[in-house]
């Protein structure tokens, strides 16, 4: 009477199911502000649970989400722009390498093809940062962040410049963006739970003990690092077909710093906390939002964002859902 | 266009700027040498600094002398608040925890500007003695360039003489070599970090009053940026060295204004990216940074 070993993926297909037909239900119940706030938690869940891997996992604290956010958004609408809009957007028509002139391509390949730049950039960047030890990954990421705005800003035959890009087809709805969280976290989870993962807990924890055990550290961090930043790149490119326009000023540094504190908020190093942490701080962000504008209380929220964050740090580090665990 | 003067003047405005990011990251060099802590919330005292002199000074009509003054002291109070009510907390975690607490205070205190007095840029009117224009043959310039050059290369030097000669100054040094035996030598850390932060808060305030008496024009949001670029000039000068940092900040300045000025117009609008090109750069060619020493790993 052996009992037979179910398999973890089960889980996951079985939950997943589950979610999607909750979902269902939920689009319909749902008024269009509460969906809108609802696919805005999972578009947060998604850039959250990749930042985790870097900066929860394997703790190279990165600060250029934004900028991954950024590539994948623009990639993605550039190559999903229709047809007959481009000539009037004065956005260039797709090269012949890219399926030619005529071509617009369908809302997954863009998605894909997003986050694979926003990878490639990670690589170009964490290549040769990721040699160095202490936190010049931090500023260097925060660097890259700043260098990306500004192409974003001034690369006007491309990007439209600060006006940005209107007009963007509405492909995001709720089953892709919680599709892709879902396809996010079991990612996550089976990396983190591999001797990938734990090769790179044992980075985070000590370097030089991890190398002494024949870890390689660069290749662990690059590969986080890469990682990481295609589901960002993924997640902006949700999120540019979500809101239908995009403007280099939204992946500014605030749109980081957001992210790092859903991270903190929720836990780094944990399963469930980033996507505790994205939903909580979307919430409050709503709940505050009516305040903001009727008190004309501009930058309120990231106040308490802020405050939160400090709060946090000072008094339960290890976030909502993390363990408090002990350190040397 | 590529006359002597113009390049003198473009020199000249290279150097202004290269001061104010060598007093922010002479402040920034110190705390990441003893704490490891790369402070953002260095950048929100500059904008409090610019801040301060505008209403205590152009507001409240005191002397602006006396007001440059109050805001050193002001700098320095912050940053005493800022060790004592968070870093103390965290010293001896994570060294990550540091730098997110940091994060975190900067854009309480940049938000809190942004709520409290407004999100548009303010005029910053210098009185008409620090506008009065001098015009020589290459170089045109006016009272407050002076007086930035000025104070900035005596404020370096003191800052030097009380990091080689006196005792505090020296117990700094010791401190960010080693902090363990620092400590076992009867130095009082506490005390040297608070030191170390007042002395660079109060710096940085200062140059908040530099930049808006420079450019015209503060907002709620200038520090993030500056104080950022400061710590690429530390990294650039390498990490530790005080004249490094200098250095740093003098490289970036006069490579900011430079690249802006000699480059074709469409780059002028890359300045921003320059700054952060070069810090890849750096990292790339000599991690260490120009004057600093290769950083032994202990196990």
């Amino acid at each position: 009477m052996s009992r037979k070993r179910v398999l973890p993926e089960y889980w996951f297909i079985m939950g997943g199911i589950i979610l999607f037909v909750l979902l269902f239900f939920l689009s319909q119940v749902l008024n269009r502000y509460l969906l809108h706030i609802f696919i805005l938690m999972g578009i947060s869940s998604i850039a959250t649970v990749s930042l985790n891997l870097t900066n929860g996992y394997t703790g190279l604290f990165s600060l250029g989400h934004a900028a991954f956010m950024a590539i994948g958004a623009y990639t993605s609408t550039l190559l999903a722009f229709p047809l007959t809009l481009r000539q009037s957007y004065e956005l260039p028509l797709l090269p012949s390498f890219l399926g030619g002139a005529e071509a617009a391509w369908p809302f997954l390949p863009a998605l894909i093809a997003g986050g694979v730049m926003a990878a490639l950039a990670a690589f170009i960047i964490g290549a040769p940062v990721l040699r160095l030890r202490g936190h010049y990954l931090s500023v260097a990421s925060l660097g890259f962040m700043v260098i990306v705005a500004t192409f974003a800003k001034t690369w006007r035959g491309l990007t439209r410049g600060s006006m940005g890009i209107n007009a963007i087809p509405s492909y995001t709805n709720v089953y892709w963006v919680y599709l892709w969280l879902l396809i996010t976290i079991y990612v996550v989870w089976r990396i983190v739970n591999s001797r990938f993962g734990r090769a790179m807990m044992a980075i985070r924890d000590d370097e030089t003990a991890a190398q002494v055990l024949g870890i390689y550290p660069m290749k662990y961090k690059l590969l986080s690092f890469v990682l990481g930043a295609f589901f960002a790149g993924v997640a902006g490119g949700l999120y540019a077909h979500f809101t239908k326009a995009i403007r280099p000023l939204e992946f500014s540094f605030f749109l980081t710093f957001q992210v790092v504190v859903m991270l903190i908020v929720g836990g780094m190093g944990t399963m469930s906390g980033p996507v505790v942490g994205a939903c909580f701080l979307i919430t409050l962000r709503y709940a505050l939002k009516p305040l903001e504008e009727h008190l004309k209380l501009y930058g309120f929220i990231e106040l308490v964002y802020a405050v939160l964050l400090i709060v946090i740090m000072l008094w339960k580090p290890e976030g909502i859902m993390g363990q408090r665990q002990l350190r040397r | 266009m590529f006359s002597l003067g113009y390049f003198l003047q473009q020199v000249m405005n290279g150097v202004i700027l290269g001061c104010i990011y060598a007093l922010l990251a002479l402040g920034m060099t110190v705390v990441y040498g003893i704490l490891r802590l790369i402070n953002f919330a260095h950048g929100a005292l500059i904008t409090l600094g610019a801040f301060f002199i505008y209403f205590v000074s152009f507001r409240w009509g005191l002397p602006l002398v006396g007001s440059v003054f109050l805001v050193l002291g002001f700098g320095a109070l912050m940053g005493l608040v800022l060790d004592i009510v968070a870093y103390r907390k965290l010293r001896g975690g994570p060294e990550v925890a540091l730098l997110i607490t940091s994060l975190g205070f900067y854009t309480f205190i940049e938000n809190f500007l942004k709520m409290l007095i407004s999100p548009q840029p303010y005029a910053f009117k210098t009185p008409a003695y620090l506008n009065t224009m001098f015009r020589t043959r290459f170089l045109t310039f006016r009272t407050i360039d002076i007086f930035i050059i000025a104070i900035s290369i005596t404020l370096m030097l003191l800052f030097h003489l009380f990091v080689k000669k006196s005792k505090m100054g020296i117990a700094m040094r010791a401190t960010s070599e080693n902090l363990e035996i620092a400590r076992i030598m009867g130095i009082e850390i506490n005390r040297v970090i608070l030191v170390a932060f007042a002395i660079g808060s109060a710096l940085a305030a200062l140059t908040g009053f530099m930049w808006g008496a420079k450019y015209g024009q503060i907002s709620y949001d200038m520090g993030f940026l500056t104080g950022v670029k400061a710590f690429v000039a530390v990294v650039v000068g390498g990490v530790g060295s005080i004249p490094g940092a200098m250095l740093g900040g003098f490289i970036l300045g006069l490579a900011e204004i430079l690249a802006v000025a000699f480059l074709p117009t469409t780059f002028a609008e890359y300045r921003d990216g320059i700054v952060f090109a070069i810090l890849i750069l750096v990292l790339l060619i000599k991690p260490s940074g120009l004057m600093g020493v290769k950083e032994e790993v202990r196990v």
